[in-house]
């Protein structure tokens, strides 16, 4: 023990033998929960790239009935946690309308409104950050609102947005572990129970971690490759 | 009426806030004329240019293209426009900005053809050899597929000229084309700006190249405070303005001469 840090009550202070074997043994129901952790960041990232563009256009809208409701939406899925939102949809959704969403159902929903909502947020912000010599050069030509939208305003802000969207995706990726909350059979649940069964919460989690780095490294490269190749065509 | 007058301003007012930019402008533009807009900064002039394709809101006041009045009169006098009908009439009254304001996503061809193709609904091939044509008319067939970014001032406002020539505009606004650019390249914008007059293309034009003016123009405008002050041949305003403000102005210009 000559060297070894000694904890408070005199015993020796060391790393427990690790049991990877164990974990690794099991490691196919980790990789089988990763399909319903990819699900969810599916589908909440979709719908907060396709929602959160209505979302953010609404914001910046000229009419205040279409502006106000929209930020009303977005201040209310951003500045509270996602944990209690999920919690909303799955246990008083039924109580207050008597709907009962099955478990997953009631998570992709409740992440992909909070996906819309930061989503929303990054496009109006990319949007206001086009020049309005944009706009005007657009509008010169005879270019109708929405047709200058999809050809010269979204693919210009798109292209500034890509940080902001990816770093929003890979938060969400790790979001999805909240899932787990309301028995969602994810990867984080899954882990979880397994961790209990077996006194391997280290081991676990440390998987885990890998796993999550694994599934969303390869998203973060895509993206690095995108912002390369806009770059590339001089914009 | 006359049947040539091809755009017409009636009273024409445009205020932000408080401040009154065009005090009551009134304006015939005959098919063919090449009317230089001249005045010092905070005249108006800017403003007037963008009232004419509606960029700005007129206050108050009405525009007529080719005789048909563009917006409907409200009640309470003020005029509606509606946005196709605006779209409309911009497709025909093209612009040329200050800041060229290509699409930087684009390249030079592609800037050409979008309105061409998006706006004017023509095929894109059709709309590819037309967009060739007039970027080999401002000089730049070789730089069709380079990126704004890689374009000098200069070569970005002859590739901005042919994107609205393009459109086949029946006005055509240019607002302070060469005030942005490097003295060493106004020539070649005022050049292609030249061979275009040519063509007998209804044109107007806010500069402060006063020789441009003197030589481009078949009358000149001077706007003093909101409102036009002196209208005439370049020859008469230019040469022996009428107004004491007018001189004064032209004064500043001819101050240091080589």
């Amino acid at each position: 023990m000559a060297g070894g840090a000694r904890a408070p009550g005199g015993h020796a202070m060391s790393l427990p033998e690790l049991q990877f074997g164990e974990v690794f043994a099991n490691i196919d129901l980790l990789l089988k929960a990763c399909g319903l952790t990819l699900a969810l960041w599916a589908i909440a990232l979709a719908a907060g790239l396709g929602g959160g563009l209505l979302l953010g256009l609404a914001r910046i809208a000229q009419r205040r009935w279409i502006a106000w409701p929209a930020r009303a939406f977005v201040e209310t899925f951003r500045n509270t946690p996602v944990l209690v939102q999920l919690i909303w949809f799955y246990y008083a959704l039924p109580v207050v309308t008597g709907i009962q969403l099955p478990a997953f159902a009631a998570a992709a929903l409740a992440l992909s409104l909070n996906a819309c909502a930061y989503c929303a947020e990054i496009y109006r912000g990319g949007i206001q950050a086009v020049p309005t010599g944009q706009w005007e050069a657009g509008r010169a030509l005879g270019m109708g609102r929405l047709r200058l939208l999809r050809r010269i305003v979204l693919p210009l802000a798109v292209r500034r947005m890509v940080p902001a969207f990816t770093n929003r995706a890979v938060e969400l990726a790790k979001n999805t572990s909240v899932a787990s909350i309301v028995t969602v059979h994810e990867l984080m649940y899954t882990a979880r129970l397994f961790s209990s069964q077996n006194y391997l919460p280290l081991e676990t989690f440390t998987v885990v971690a890998v796993i999550y780095f694994v599934l969303i490294y390869p998203f973060t490269l895509a993206s690095y490759a995108l912002e390369r190749r806009f770059a590339a065509s001089g914009a | 009426m006359s049947e040539d007058v091809v755009l017409r301003v009636a009273d024409l007012h445009k205020s932000f806030g408080p401040n009154e930019v065009l005090k009551g402008i009134d304006l015939e533009v005959r098919r063919g004329e090449r009317i230089a807009i001249l005045g010092s900064s905070g005249s108006g002039k800017s403003t007037l240019l963008r009232c004419l394709n509606v960029l700005e809101m007129p206050s108050k006041g009405r525009l007529f293209l080719d005789g048909a009045a563009i917006g409907t009169q409200r009640p309470d006098g003020g005029t509606r426009y509606r946005e196709a009908e605006l779209n409309a009439l911009r497709a025909r009254v093209g612009m040329v900005f200050q800041q060229f304001n290509l699409f930087p996503h684009m390249t030079a061809l592609e800037n050409v053809m979008e309105g061409q193709v998006s706006v004017l609904s023509r095929k894109k091939a059709e709309a590819r050899a037309l967009a060739l044509k007039h970027l080999a008319q401002v000089g730049l067939a070789d730089k069709a597929d380079a990126y704004p970014a890689r374009l000098s001032g200069g070569q970005q406002q002859r590739v901005a000229i042919a994107r609205a020539l393009a459109m086949d505009p029946e006005v055509l606004l240019f607002d302070e084309p060469t005030s942005s650019l490097d003295p060493e390249l106004v020539g070649e914008v005022l050049g292609v700006i030249r061979d275009l007059s040519e063509s007998g293309r209804t044109m107007l034009l806010v500069t402060h190249e006063l020789g441009f003016a003197y030589h481009f123009a078949t009358r000149v405008l001077f706007l003093h405070e909101g409102a036009i002050l002196e209208d005439g041949p370049p020859e008469q305003v230019l040469k022996s303005p009428r107004e004491e403000r007018t001189r004064r102005f032209l004064d500043r210009f001819t101050a240091f001469r080589i």
